[in-house]
């Protein structure tokens, strides 16, 4: 039967195709526990830097929620990470995006803590321009710490802006569209968590037992 | 082909037929990643590790794959070795692959990996194959780190910033800063600074191939005949 040459070669084709899909399969079964792992890590490591492990004690990468309001937090659904300390609530850390970046799209960690104040703020991802608008990154320069400890009020809302707009936040020189752009996402991140914060922390941890079976 | 031993084979590699610098091939990540020398030295190891793999497997199925579907049973060896190699990076070098992000699995479209495999690879044994892939990979890796090292210390004043995400926690000293004060020349890190920095790198190279060639012609003049001047790599 397998006399004409292109069946022969689509045979060999797809016996190679076969072979690769193998080979793809089997790293990714050798490589998905560990790449799991260290997503995890990477997104406790920073979830750490703002909100202390020392200041929790639940697993606040487990422990999070889903919210909507595209107008305070730049998408349609933003993860929420909540931490606790003996069941009492202690910050909840937002993942807003902020839309209005030089080079598009910025996405933020911002842990605000019960009582309204910043824990701090994180650049996760962004295209700002190298060496201008990459101020943000904590690698780069200490502008993103000026956020700790700030809250509204304190400065009050209308100071809630770069220092060029009349603010009390650093622009960078020649870049100031990007902390523009953050300090207003992290305004209205705090703005969000005034009006519907404590609700937050009412999820299933709350409503059920505490005790949770080994199977979680 | 006489010439090609052992050791032309790797002087091609590293030199004479260098993928970045002769060949112009695999520009995209070459320009896009080598703002330190870091990323440059984590992609050129990647692309490296797929060249000799693809090399290897193209050479042993040579003999068994028809001409007219060779070229799609290569880019299935590439893409699945790169897919392979992506997702171990992803697993034992974590912050290295989220630098270097989509540049990864963008290896396939490499130019250099199908160039060798279809050039090279589909016509050798496995050893010459090998030594090829080896050669090639490690000539475009040098280049590609030389560039984001030349481009760091300009833009950044700085070199192998951020090596701890190759070598571990213990290369965080690694980092050489150059001079306090300096704030770094911001073009070089910047797209441009890729197409600057490696126009100088292929200049730098032609000037030195070219006094070479000058000083074997003047040997061979001095000399009693001058048939051994072979301008093989007046590029």
């Amino acid at each position: 039967m397998i006399k004409h040459p292109i069946v022969k070669a689509g045979l060999l084709l797809a016996a190679f195709a076969v072979l690769g899909t193998g080979l793809v399969a089997f790293t990714h079964q050798t490589t998905a526990e560990r790449i799991a792992a260290n997503e995890r890590n990477a997104l406790l490591r920073m979830l750490h830097a703002i909100v202390p492990a020392e200041t929790i004690d639940n697993d606040i990468v487990n422990d999070m929620t889903v919210v909507s309001d595209p107008e305070h937090l730049g998408q349609a659904e933003t993860e929420v990470y909540l931490g606790r300390k003996d069941g009492q609530p202690v910050a909840a850390v937002f993942t807003p995006v902020v839309p209005d970046g030089y080079s598009g799209p910025i996405k933020l960690l911002v842990a605000v803590r019960t009582d309204g104040v910043l824990g701090g703020v994180r650049v996760v991802a962004h295209k700002e321009t190298p060496g201008l608008g990459d101020k943000v990154e904590v690698e780069k320069s200490d502008w993103i710490f000026s956020f700790n400890g700030k809250s509204i009020g304190q400065p009050k809302l209308a100071d809630w802006k770069v220092r060029r707009d009349g603010g009390v936040f650093d622009q960078f020189t020649g870049a100031t569209v990007t902390p523009r752009s953050i300090v207003k996402a992290v305004k209205n991140t705090l703005l969000y968590y005034r009006q519907h914060g404590e609700p937050l922390f009412k999820t299933p941890q709350e409503a059920a037992p505490a005790e949770s079976p080994a199977h979680g | 082909m006489a010439d090609s031993t052992y050791g032309n084979l790797i002087k091609n590699g590293l030199w004479g037929n260098n993928q970045a610098l002769v060949a112009l091939l695999g520009l995209c990540p070459l320009l896009a990643v080598t703002n330190t020398a870091i990323n440059g030295l984590g992609l050129g190891i990647a692309t490296l590790l797929v060249l000799t793999l693809s090399n290897i497997t193209v050479s042993l199925i040579r003999n068994v794959v028809p001409e007219e579907v060779r070229l799609p049973i290569f880019v299935l060896v590439i893409a699945s070795f790169v897919t392979a190699v992506e997702l171990s990076m992803n697993a034992y070098f974590y912050e290295l692959y989220k630098v270097l992000g989509i540049f990864i699995p963008l290896i396939v479209t490499n130019c250099a990996i199908i160039g060798r495999a279809e050039a090279f690879a589909s016509k050798n044994n496995v050893l010459r194959s090998t030594v090829d892939a080896l050669a090639m990979g490690v000539g475009f890796t040098l280049v590609l780190a030389t560039l984001g090292a030349i481009r760091e210390i300009i833009g950044m004043g700085t070199l192998f910033s951020q090596a701890h995400l190759m070598f571990g926690d213990a290369a965080r000293g690694f980092t050489i800063t150059l001079g306090d004060d300096f704030q770094g020349m911001l073009l070089a890190i910047l797209p441009p600074g890729a197409f600057i920095g490696l126009g100088l790198l292929i200049a730098l190279k032609n000037i030195l191939d070219q006094r070479a060639t000058r000083a074997k012609i003047a040997t061979a003049r001095s000399g009693v005949d001058a048939s051994g001047a072979q301008p093989s790599s007046v590029g």
